[in-house]
């Protein structure tokens, strides 16, 4: 099948769509030992609650909150820490209960 | 409305205030709590505490965490008494029940699916040391997705 695909167009097609992706499996490889190349590669993002199985996030735990508030204060966002959107949610009333209490400032000074 | 509700209430006094008037305030609202049929279940004095950003020109203030049990019109009652006392610059009260309910639910039964799925296998239902990471990972994966199904 190989051989008559060969002459044929759409088997020239097939044949590039095998290769692309042989080509990006060997990207994912590089990707996955990217690890320690990580200017090239980004590394793969994990929830830190789902991965730490923190069940509650409190407004009162200060310092779990304070890493996901940057300098400006401002909430780190999702696509950045890598937060699942259940979790970022109760982040996000954590950090605005912590921010009443002066637990946590509401803008930089 | 049944169901007993339970609230958190922290509040932050002035630094200026001297210790008795900190009692006294904790004082007070251990009245009010008594008097409308509430519980008071926990107090914490967390002791002076930087401000994030200053209140009223006070940049540190002492914090006061009481866990309440009682209905809304005492959490209202108190709110206001908090809102009239000066030396209280902020305060908030949050209900804490529902959420501790789902917290939890969430981590029985992840325990219970961890266990079923480890005793399946053949291994002690709790991860003992030595296996931490990979196993552990994997098994929340497969819990989560167990719990969908199951339901």
């Amino acid at each position: 099948m190989a051989f008559g695909a060969k002459k044929s167009g759409s088997g020239g097609r097939g044949r590039g769509g095998t290769s692309r992706t042989g080509s990006a499996a060997g990207g994912d490889r590089a990707g996955a030992a990217g690890g320690q190349r990580r200017s090239l590669f980004r590394r793969r993002k994990v929830c830190k609650f789902c991965a730490d199985k923190i069940d509650d996030i409190n407004y009162k735990d200060v310092k779990l909150l304070q890493g996901f508030v940057p300098e400006r204060a401002k909430v780190l966002p999702r696509r950045i820490s890598g937060t699942c959107a259940k979790h970022q949610r109760k982040l996000r009333v954590a950090i605005m209960r912590a921010r009443v209490l002066a637990l946590l400032p509401y803008a930089a000074e | 409305m049944s169901a007993p509700r339970r609230y958190e209430l922290v509040y932050i006094v002035s630094p200026d205030a001297p210790e008795e008037q900190v009692a006294a305030i904790h004082e007070q609202v251990d009245q009010t709590v008594q008097k409308m049929g509430g519980t008071l279940e926990k107090s914490e004095n967390w002791g002076r505490r930087k401000l994030a950003y200053e209140i009223q020109h006070h940049k540190d203030g002492v914090y006061v965490l009481e866990v309440i049990v009682g209905g809304g019109e005492l959490m209202k009652e108190l709110d206001r008494k908090l809102k009239v006392i000066d030396q209280v610059i902020r305060h908030l009260i949050v209900r804490v029940d529902d959420e501790q309910r789902v917290v939890d639910r969430t981590r029985t039964r992840r325990q219970d699916t961890q266990a079923r799925r480890r005793t399946a296998r053949g291994l002690p239902p709790v991860p003992t040391e030595g296996e931490r990471r990979r196993g552990d990972s994997g098994d929340d994966d497969g819990g989560e997705i167990g719990l969908e199904t199951e339901i």
